[in-house]
């Protein structure tokens, strides 16, 4: 009998084997996806000064933790996906009255505020950061979003844009069960 | 023979990796900024194919890098220094895995691959060696069916030759 299943051994061995090739080739594995670290801690320490030429203010830790649910977007007037997000962003927004915070990351005063102009702005704030915020919010590129809670602790980080797929699978749970 | 040394460094040279550190990020401090280069190699470039940030051209590498210096600068030690980057990256910032828990199975994977394949050699080889080369030799109750077997057969010529 026992030796019936170690003639079995080798099959089950293949089946490993399958099993993660399998999974490597996966349509639904991005292999490039960076996992993040930031979740359910606080936010980071930073002061960004406010993009000249816009009227809005610049953004700091303080102004996350004012006891209700805002976003953070790190976007850039020179990023394609950003303006790919951008319209989504907008409404999202709009749609469930959750305050959107942006930080400007790596982008020209003149260009960010030609972007806004042309395409609208949806940010309540924006902070100029000229690259180390991105480093101290653990992002690796633009765009990427946050969700903080009412206590100024991350809850929510996504890489990439915001499609509509990802606002109806994930965010829109996420702000239901955050909001009162 | 001359020619051959320059050109035989020169193709060494052409394998070693590039170092992307700008003249500008360097410290004065040659130290501290060996010690910032050392770390720099154990650092991923997060948005790079498994390359450190001592070698990446990227944007955020270049930053990572000045934030190392400016942290050794400022008294961190080497882990203090990594530390601080995987509470913001997790451990994939870290081009060599830490041992512990999850990744044990990573570190001692293929010991135990190894441990397998001997201990599979060895039951094979005790195999060979408990199984007799040469058939066990006949019981008396085989010897007395052999026997007569052979009998009838020689009966059974000797009938045919007389009819």
């Amino acid at each position: 009998m026992l030796r019936r299943l170690l003639y079995l051994l080798p099959v089950a061995i293949f089946a490993v084997i399958a099993g993660y090739f399998l999974w490597g080739l996966s349509p639904e594995r991005d292999p490039g996806n960076v996992p993040t670290a930031m979740i359910d801690k606080p936010t980071p320490d930073f002061d960004l000064a406010a993009v000249p030429g816009l009227a809005v203010p610049g953004l700091a830790t303080a102004d996350l933790a004012g006891g209700e649910v805002v976003m953070v977007n790190f976007f850039a007037s020179w990023c394609v996906p950003c303006r790919a997000e951008h319209a989504y962003l907008t409404a999202f927004s709009e749609e469930s009255g959750v305050p959107l915070y942006g930080i400007n990351h790596r982008d020209k005063p003149e260009d960010a505020a030609a972007w806004l102009a042309e395409l609208g702005n949806p940010y309540q704030r924006i902070g100029a950061d000229p690259g180390r915020a991105a480093v101290e919010w653990g992002v690796t590129g633009v765009p990427e979003t946050f969700v903080i809670d009412g206590a100024g602790r991350i809850r929510w980080h996504h890489r990439g844009p915001l499609v509509p797929q990802v606002i109806e699978r994930d965010l829109k749970p996420l702000i239901a069960a955050l909001q009162p | 023979m001359m020619r051959l040394l320059c050109a035989a460094f020169l193709l060494l040279a052409a394998v070693l990796p590039v170092a992307a550190v700008e003249p500008d990020e360097m410290l004065d401090d040659p130290v501290l900024e060996q010690r910032a280069r050392d770390l720099s190699d154990e650092i991923r470039c997060v948005v790079c194919q498994n390359e450190s940030i001592d070698s990446s051209n990227a944007e955020i590498a270049g930053e990572i890098r000045l934030l190392v210096r400016e942290r050794l600068v400022a008294g961190d030690s080497d882990q203090q220094v990594l530390d601080y980057l995987v509470a913001r990256y997790g451990d994939f910032v870290l081009l060599r895995p830490p041992m512990k828990p999850t990744t044990y199975l990573l570190w001692f994977g293929p010991f135990l691959v190894l441990l397998i394949g001997v201990v599979s050699v060895l039951v094979y080889f005790r195999h060979l060696r408990r199984a007799p080369a040469m058939p066990p030799a006949l019981s008396a109750e085989e010897e007395a069916r052999l026997a007569r077997l052979l009998d009838a057969e020689a009966g059974e010529g000797g009938d045919a030759k007389q009819p």
